[in-house]
């Protein structure tokens, strides 16, 4: 039956050859279908057609005909009166000019500010070697270590004949940086042991992790960077006295821990059953199975949302502000607090957060290429 | 019930005197919650011998040999594997685990691994193996399974044919002296069945102790020594292959074996 139905349908399809259906790709195709496919559409597209080019024209003028880049300086004081002049119509990038090194370096001493700008260099050198796939595996370990403490030392100093700089002057975007690289570098290995332990047979472990995630979870970093700085220390013995930043890094790997171990706890769900039994079956140990069969199965599936959480944590370092800490946001803050320069905060916050942007743009992208290259075994 | 059991498993085991059984199945019993998957279970296997296990969907079988590698604990009765009893201890189950291989309906291949990956890590890690010698021997089984071409690819680029069988190397690397399948070909397309039916066939020949869960009448008759038939969480009958389906004891597995034809 079937088959008199199929040699009908050749036979049809023999006797009246069709004609191939009209393109449906290209721009002109592509724009008639999303862009004007009714009236309505289309008056759509021109209202927001007309927002979109009026409002980058107003900021094109803004930031680069109408901007002043440097103003003349009265004294020691600089002259910003042709800046408050063109408010609103033109940007002062004068602000930036001035204030650069302060926003990048915070309170760091002037004359040593190579010393930071090295670290960041070192920071981004260490971000670029430990993306390159080339170099994951053991290299790895001692470039850090090497590269760490390489950067302790400039930013410290008092060895080498560097002078010795207090933590307290630290400043800008290596606070940033440190903040983050470490807070991150500590709170992925303790997530991973987090999520594995929350699927472990032993109630104790389980419940130790639940107990982690669920009361760090539950505060907001905020109230943890409080606690760090003011309320630990009173616990501590007297004299005793444990460095400020490092208490802030301490809460924020912990809160950063907690949100990661969610997302990698995703990951091993979704994992079949039958790849936990075919590495039992095999013999292998519950740490070679974990290590070579479910956390590279696992992490590869939730490199999107982990990266997000990653792009979230270097923003949210921001938040050291309210314990006092000098990381980016708060030296660009604290740029324009002198006269001179109120007022002029759109400029300073445009720039650092054009600095954000470069790194998270950097993460979000690499994390792209990660995921199709680590995913090619899925495509046929 | 479990007497006339006991004395086939008696029996086949007095006619290779010469080794101990590999596999000794003794009065077992597992629940899940409070359903009895496995009642009493009795099953001698000696060594070379080949077990085909077949029975209606949900009767135990698969439990009964995911049991014998302990992927499931039996809460009752003794099993013993290559003379070793199964306990919690964990040195006596990565000797079993060694000495066990397994081969899954649904393949289970590791996806993020190549196919000679596949097949190296256990022996690697698990025997310690050098890496070399680890991808000659692959190389090796990977032929006799007829797919060395294959060895570069991931295995979500292969037939579900070709996977099975590079399951079956990858067991086979680790020099198991038993084989467990769970179904191996339900899972396949009917034209792919038989490259793996081949595949076993090809192994059942070598001597290998084999226990395989099928309902490959062809097969079973090729190469087993007993079928055996399970109905609900009990063994009912067992015996020679010819003797079991010409002229089956039991009105359970009349039903099950005209269930059965009627499907093919
Ligand atoms: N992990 C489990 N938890 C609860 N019940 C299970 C589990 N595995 C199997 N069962 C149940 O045990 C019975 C036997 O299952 P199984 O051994 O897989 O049968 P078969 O392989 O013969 O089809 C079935 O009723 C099944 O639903
Ligand atoms: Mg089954």
């Amino acid at each position: 039956m079937s088959d008199v139905t199929l040699n009908a349908a050749t036979a049809n399809a023999e006797a009246a050859p069709r004609t191939a259906p009209v393109a449906t790709t290209g721009a002109a195709a592509w724009l008639r279908a999303n862009l004007f496919s009714s009236w309505i559409n289309t008056a759509v597209t021109l209202a927001l057609g007309y927002l979109v080019v009026r409002w980058t024209m107003g900021f094109i003028d803004w930031a680069f005909v109408n901007a002043i880049w440097t103003v003349p300086m009265n004294g020691n004081v600089p002259d910003t009166a042709a800046c408050r002049e063109i408010r609103g119509t033109g940007a002062c990038w004068a602000v930036i000019e001035e204030k650069h090194r302060f926003i990048l370096f915070g309170t760091y001493p002037y004359e040593e500010h190579w010393r930071p700008l090295l670290v960041c260099a070192l920071f981004i050198g260490l971000y670029i070697v430990s993306a390159m796939r080339r170099f994951w595996n053991w290299v790895l370990v001692p470039i850090w270590i090497v590269t760490l403490t390489v950067i302790g030392v400039l930013m410290w100093g008092g060895v080498l004949g560097l002078s010795y700089v207090p933590q307290e002057r630290w400043g800008g975007l290596p606070i940033t940086l440190i903040l983050s690289t470490f807070g991150l570098a500590f709170a992925f290995p303790l997530a991973i042991l987090v999520a594995l332990g929350r699927r472990s047979r032993l109630p104790a472990i389980k419940m130790l992790c639940v107990l982690y995630v669920e009361l760090v979870r539950g505060v907001p970093l905020i109230s943890l960077l409080f606690m760090a700085s003011v309320m630990f220390p009173l616990f501590l013995p007297e004299g005793m006295n444990i460095d400020k930043l490092l208490r802030a890094q301490v809460a924020i790997t912990l809160f950063a821990g907690a949100y990661l171990a969610e997302v990698v706890r995703a990951g091993l769900q979704t994992l079949p059953r039958g790849q936990y039994e075919a590495a039992e079956a095999l013999g292998l140990s519950y740490w070679q199975k974990t290590g070579f069969i479910i956390l590279p199965q696992a992490l590869r599936l939730v490199i999107p949302p982990l990266v997000n959480t990653f792009i979230g944590f270097f923003k949210d370092t921001s938040l050291v502000l309210i314990i006092g800490i000098f990381d980016l946001l708060t030296a660009g803050k604290t740029a324009i607090v002198e006269p001179a320069w109120q007022g002029f905060g759109v400029e300073v916050y445009v720039f650092v957060g054009a600095i954000y942007l470069v790194f998270c743009f950097a993460m979000s992208k690499y994390s792209q290429d990660l995921e199709r290259d680590l995913n090619q075994h899925r495509r046929r | 019930m479990s007497e006339t059991i006991d004395h086939e498993a008696r029996f086949a085991s007095a006619m290779r005197t010469d080794t101990p059984p590999a596999i000794v199945l003794q009065d077992v019993n597992k629940w899940f919650g409070a359903l009895h998957v496995l009642r009493d279970i009795n099953l001698t296997v000696s060594t070379g011998e080949r077990v085909v296990v077949c029975g209606p969907s949900g009767s135990g079988k698969s439990t009964m040999i995911r049991c014998i590698n302990r992927l499931e604990q039996h809460q009752q009765g003794k099993i013993m594997v290559d003379g070793i009893e199964l306990s919690d201890d964990l040195r006596s189950l990565d000797a079993i685990r060694r000495e066990v291989g397994m081969v899954f309906q649904s393949f289970n291949l590791f996806p993020h691994l190549t196919i000679l990956e596949n097949c190296t890590l256990a022996p690697i890690w698990v025997r310690r193996m050098p890496k070399k010698e680890a991808e000659e021997l692959a190389m090796e089984y990977l032929t006799r399974v007829r797919i060395p071409e294959q060895a570069k690819k991931y295995p979500g680029q292969l037939s579900g044919g070709q996977q099975q069988r590079v399951a079956i190397a990858r067991a086979l690397c680790m020099k198991p002296k038993i084989m467990l399948f769970d179904e191996p070909t339900s899972a396949l397309d009917p034209e792919m069945i038989k490259e793996v039916l081949d595949t076993m066939v090809m192994l059942a020949e070598t001597g290998m102790t084999m226990i395989c869960v099928t309902h490959e009448m062809g097969f079973a008759r090729q190469v087993a020594d007993r079928v055996v038939f399970m109905d609900r969480g009990e063994i009912v009958e067992s015996g020679e292959p010819e003797a079991l389906f010409s002229d089956p004891k039991t009105d359970r597995l009349r039903l099950f074996l005209s269930q059965i034809l009627r499907g093919h």
